[in-house]
């Protein structure tokens, strides 16, 4: 399977199991897929029969809350039967929301922000230690970077020079609450990270060739860890969920949410794949009705509504342009 | 006891390349035979507890014993979520190592006092909790927790504790060491303790002994998990108990001990001795602080008796 399709796989697992479960973090899940399926596609070496296989790269979503992104990609490349993702949240499922390494080819639990990186430092800092050739990949968030032991991470990383380690930021630009520049503003992302001594690119990282590239480059950078900063949006493939906080939050009810994000989906899905939930799609999907009221969304109130973008709040108050 | 941490630990990186030990900036001087011996198997992380305990996790996990090192509650409290999710719950072979249990840094202030540390490290599951009495005992523990897979918490004294032990054999994690003579009949009290506290307890002993009463005493380098064997053995035979540590009275060895004997059913009454749920605020150094918490040998006599009255 090339990385299209997987990404298309991703996304409609994603779509599926949250619809499943109501679980959280659609969002993300749509943002991220590209990343996860290049890495699963091309560039991680692992044997999915022989999941602690030693000689295998390491992988860690920092971001654990977007673990149905992985469970995607590693149901698919052979981990486990494609059937268990439909367990998503249920009782009794490996599949927990955040990611956990009771699961064949998870290697680091992760939920709490932050630790990832500094883990995945740890791996790479002890394979340069013992002249080991497996490389560490750490997928993490922009909101995410807040977290102060990310910096610790990324320091220790330059410090020791650990070039066998790549760090991917799905920079979606939306946080739990907020774009990411209306809570604590980045300004140059990338020349934080460059000034952290790393080597840094920034890409779209919804496209796969930017993202090969990236990762080619990435593998020749001598002496640096690097940063892949991938601007990504946030529910991309979805039109109605994307740059649009209420899907960090809402799951696709039944009805024309999931039809119409399914429909979308099959709009632009890649040869040679199959949707094994809804083989032929949604061609006339339920629409949504502006009298429709849903009692169980809890992302919306009278005052507050997550509708964006919008414009930056974090200067406004007492200012007013002329 | 530090020193002694240290020179075991050289022994054992000598033996094993996969030993290693990082710090989070501190143990100048201290952890200098350390990297003068085995340079390639020891890494400052920086002053940052939290990156050092993630990546200790991750080094681990692809094979490595990993000691963190710091002093008083920087290398727990301070990342206690990264020991709890990153080593913890990946039984991840990192050994936590803190000097300056208790009071021990007593006048550089409160933020330098681990005295809730064993009731924190003690509710984390699958996670060994030792505090060592003496040198013996510490370097006893450093091997053994070496050779244990998993996540462990080793408190450390500073230096200068009086060696109670000559040597320690059969040294076992969650095995409790007689000091003295072992009674299989009715004794009046019985002294437990844990950490380096010890000597006072061996003070308290002698003391209780001078006024006639018959007197059991264990030292508990391990807290966790709990000797209860030796525990219900003693309850079974001693009219009081007294547990003895250099850390709150809440959640801590004593609060291991109550837990032990809350399951026999029918036990005696336990005496337990720690700070009384209150930050320091005085200043002063560790024998100062010990003796107004009441930590001391006097003040846990007058106690003892007075609950045998």
């Amino acid at each position: 399977m090339n990385s299209i399709q997987l990404a298309w796989k991703i996304r409609r697992h994603g779509i599926e199991m949250t619809h499943l479960s109501g679980g959280s973090h659609i969002g993300a899940i749509l943002s991220v897929a590209d990343i996860i399926a290049v890495l699963y596609s091309d560039i991680l070496l692992y044997r999915p029969q022989e999941p602690e296989w030693e000689g295998r790269d390491r992988m860690i979503l920092c971001k654990g809350h977007a673990g149905a992104a992985i469970y995607a990609a590693l149901a698919e490349s052979g981990f486990f039967p494609v059937e268990e993702l439909k367990t998503h949240y249920q009782n009794a499922s490996r599949l927990s929301g955040h990611v956990s390494h009771h699961l064949p080819g998870v290697d680091f639990s992760t939920g709490a922000l932050g630790h990832g990186l500094s883990a995945a430092t740890g791996m790479a800092y002890s394979f340069k230690k013992s002249g080991r050739k497996e490389r560490v990949y750490a997928v993490l968030g922009d909101g995410e970077c807040n977290e102060g032991e990310v910096w610790e991470g990324a320091l220790f990383a330059n410090h020791f020079r650990l070039d066998n380690m790549v760090a991917i930021i799905d920079h979606n630009h939306m946080q739990a609450m907020d774009f990411c520049d209306n809570t604590l503003e980045w300004g140059d992302f990338a020349a934080k990270w460059r000034s952290f001594g790393w080597h840094a690119i920034e890409i779209n990282g919804n496209d796969h060739a930017q993202l090969h590239a990236a990762f080619a480059e990435a593998a020749e950078v001598k002496h640096k860890p690097t940063v892949i900063i991938a601007h990504t949006i946030k529910g991309c493939g979805v039109s109605f969920m994307q740059n649009d906080l209420l899907w960090h939050y809402r799951f696709p009810h039944a009805g024309w949410e999931y039809e119409c994000a399914v429909h979308e989906l099959h709009k632009n899905k890649p040869t040679n794949v199959e949707d094994p939930y809804t083989p032929e799609g949604f061609p006339c999907p339920a629409l949504p009705n502006s009298e429709e009221q849903d009692d169980s969304d809890h992302t919306t109130s009278l005052t507050w509504k997550p509708s964006y973008p919008e414009p930056m709040r974090r200067t406004g108050h007492g200012y007013i342009p002329q | 006891m530090r020193d002694t941490f240290v020179r075991t630990l050289v022994d054992l990186a000598k033996q094993d390349s996969n030993v290693e030990l990082i710090t989070g900036d501190l143990g100048f001087g201290v952890l200098k035979p350390y990297w003068e011996t085995v340079p390639d198997q020891f890494t400052n992380a920086g002053i940052a507890e939290q990156h050092m305990t993630s990546m200790a996790a991750g080094m681990a996990l692809t094979g490595k014993t990993v000691f963190t090192y710091s002093i008083g509650n920087f290398p727990t409290l301070r990342c206690l979520e990264q020991v709890r999710n990153d080593c913890a719950y990946h039984h991840a072979n990192v050994k936590i190592v803190c000097v300056g249990g208790g009071f021990v840094y007593g006048s550089l202030g409160m933020s330098h006092h681990a005295t809730e540390d064993l009731a924190i490290m003690r509710a984390l599951p699958e996670v060994v909790v030792m505090a060592p009495g003496d040198a013996v005992e510490a370097a006893a523990a450093t091997r053994a927790i070496a050779n244990l897979q998993g996540t462990c918490y080793l408190r450390l004294g500073r230096g200068g504790e009086k060696t109670i032990h000559k040597e320690l054999p059969n040294f076992t994690i969650g095995k409790a060491l007689p000091i003295g003579e072992e009674y299989e009949t009715a004794v009046d009290v019985t002294i437990f303790s844990t950490g380096a506290i010890l000597d006072i307890a061996c003070e308290t002993v002698a003391l209780l002994r001078q006024h006639g009463l018959k007197v059991a005493q264990y030292s508990f380098p391990t807290v966790k998990p709990l000797d209860t064997d030796t525990i219900c053995k003693c309850a079974k035979q001693s009219r009081l108990l007294v547990s003895i540590e250099e850390h709150n009275i809440v959640g801590g060895f004593g609060s291991a001990v109550a837990e032990a004997l809350s399951d026999m059913g029918k036990s005696p009454r336990l005496l337990r001795c720690g700070i009384s749920d209150e930050y320091c605020i005085r200043v002063g150094n560790q024998q100062f602080l010990r003796d107004v918490y009441g930590l001391n040998a006097p003040s846990i006599v007058e106690k003892v008796l007075a609950h045998l009255a």
